[in-house]
């Protein structure tokens, strides 16, 4: 109840007594609405054993072919989010340490780039690339791996690099002013401040604010399933199987639960190693600007998918 | 550029389909999300946890799994609606799990002692969270629900993509796929659509946080 404090007073028996009432009446509203669910998944026969049976049944004909197609779209999904996180990182802070350091005339076309990439749905951008890319006849095919990939890796990292560049830059902002002082003031150039100083610290208090990404990248790699664009990661090889098996129910279900599991988990690792650094003898006097800057900047980021 | 400037008739009614879909669901993504965060909030325990299930969930599953849940699952129950219907649908319950969080963090910046305050003047509940609480809570949720409904707008791109028909996106769709026409000044055009939306609301986001901003 400690982040209750600032609605509630505690509790003295009355209010004790009608938070009792009321936690009835909300159990009962909850398993209303699950009644209905249930009911309405049932009188359509949406529990059928031969609707689950090749996901759950080993037994099933279709048991292990379900599941290797399924394994190899969770691979191609990590393969994809992988591919893009590490281009987004270096490509993002190429970016912010140009926007960071250009002059004013300089930084307008870093600056234009942050602001198209960042104000386009990133499903335009992931079209426009493999249209464009495709229209135009860049040689995709020299790069190992298909096409279909390498349009979505780099649909993904145009706009994921440009939040990077933003996270990067809240993580320079968030540092006292003192340590890029310093050091100009024992005679480093502007090159050495940013690159032995600033950038260290910054990834420091990134590291978050970059596994949240990840946790958004993951989630948009499933794009490619919406517009069509050939490249089979895991809720297009979903919606493969509930084709074949015609259960979108089921097979939606056992993909958004594996992409839930995953994501749950990257989101728990991101608030491990949040507290992990906050707490470290290491983390210089003002943590806690650093921390809602970067998770401010996670949450808008956070939505995207 | 001439695909686009022959057919801007076309653009100029995708663009409308696409602000009518964006406005329903902003308005039901709000009503939504503060239900939950409601539930999120409140002293009973059943509600908090069912609250914050919601978020976890939607939070982590991606917005097409849930596009797809409402346009090829509840057809399966019998419930059959416009592609138009459910995309709204799918985008309001994905949004409202950010708008809760936002609505949160907003109270989570409300100062205990500020209710203490108004408790120890004498204050009633309702006139505490009226007057003194959800006021300044508001105040400072409005930055995070800003970027959550901009997040929102591109994100009915998503929906577009899957069809909810006449939007900006399908209108790219019909120039390049029925005319034939090449892609990349259709899609820039579509691009420039998408940017008029998402860049005014970024602008229009700052003028009010500007506005509404307070000193700490």
């Amino acid at each position: 109840m400690s982040d209750q404090s600032v609605l509630y007073d505690v509790p003295g028996p009355r209010a004790v007594r009608r938070h009792r009432i009321g936690t009835v009446v909300a159990l009962l509203f909850i398993a209303g609405l699950v009644a209905i669910a249930i009911q309405r998944l049932a009188s359509r026969g949406q529990f059928d054993s031969e609707l689950w049976a090749p996901w759950v049944n080993p037994s099933d004909d279709s048991f292990s072919q379900v599941w290797e197609l399924v394994g190899r779209g969770i691979l191609n999904t990590i393969l994809a989010a992988a591919m893009a996180i590490l281009l987004s990182l270096v490509v993002g802070v190429v970016l912010g340490v140009a926007r960071m350091m250009s002059g004013r005339l300089g930084k307008i076309p870093v600056v234009g780039f942050i602001e198209l990439f960042r104000g386009l749905p990133v499903v335009i951008t992931i079209v426009f690339v493999w249209r464009a890319m495709a229209e135009l006849d860049v040689p995709v095919d020299v790069l190992p791996g298909e096409p279909a990939l390498w349009y979505l890796v780099i649909g993904l990292t145009l706009y994921n690099s440009v939040i990077v560049a933003e996270i990067l830059r809240a993580g320079v902002a968030s540092l006292p002013r003192g340590q890029g002082e310093a050091g100009r003031a024992i005679g480093m150039t502007e090159g050495q401040v940013m690159r032995s100083i600033l950038l260290p610290q910054a990834f420091r208090t990134m590291l978050p604010a970059l596994i949240s990404q990840l946790v958004v990248i993951l989630k948009d790699t499933s794009l490619a399933a919406v517009i069509g664009l050939g490249y089979f990661e895991l809720l297009r090889r979903g919606n493969q199987i509930s084709q074949v098996l015609d259960n979108p129910i089921q097979s939606l279900f056992i993909v958004g639960t594996i992409f839930v599991v995953i994501n749950y988990g990257l989101s728990r690792l991101a608030v491990y190693v949040e507290r992990r650094l906050s707490t470290s003898s290491y983390s210089d006097p003002s943590p806690e600007v650093a921390e809602v800057t970067l998770d401010s900047e996670s949450r808008n980021g956070g939505i995207r998918g | 550029m001439s695909p686009v400037i022959d057919n801007l008739d076309l653009y100029w009614s995708g663009f409308l389909t696409s602000l009518e879909f964006i406005v329903y669901s902003l308005i039901g993504s709000m009503i939504l999300g503060t239900v939950i965060a409601a539930f999120r909030v409140s002293p009973i325990a059943a509600l908090r946890s069912f609250g914050s299930g919601y978020v976890t969930v939607v939070r982590n599953c991606p917005l097409t799994i849930v596009l797809f849940f409402m346009a090829f699952g509840l057809p399966e129950l019998g419930i059959n609606r416009s592609y138009f219907f459910f995309g709204i649908a799918g985008l309001v319950i994905y949004t409202s799990a950010f708008v809760c969080e936002a609505l949160r963090s907003g109270i989570n910046s409300v100062s205990a002692g500020q209710a203490e305050a108004a408790r120890a003047i004498g204050l009633t509940f309702t006139q505490t969270m009226t007057q003194v609480v959800l006021p300044q809570a508001f105040r400072s949720a409005i930055p995070p629900l800003g970027s959550v409904q901009i997040a929102m707008f591109k994100n009915s791109a998503v929906a577009g993509a899957f069809g909810i028909g006449g939007d900006l996106y399908s209108v790219g769709k019909t120039l390049t796929s029925a005319r034939g026409f090449e892609y990349i000044p259709v899609l820039t055009g579509v691009a420039i659509g998408y940017l008029i939306i998402t860049l005014s609301a970024g602008l229009a986001l700052g003028l009010l946080e500007r506005k509404v901003a307070i000193a700490r």
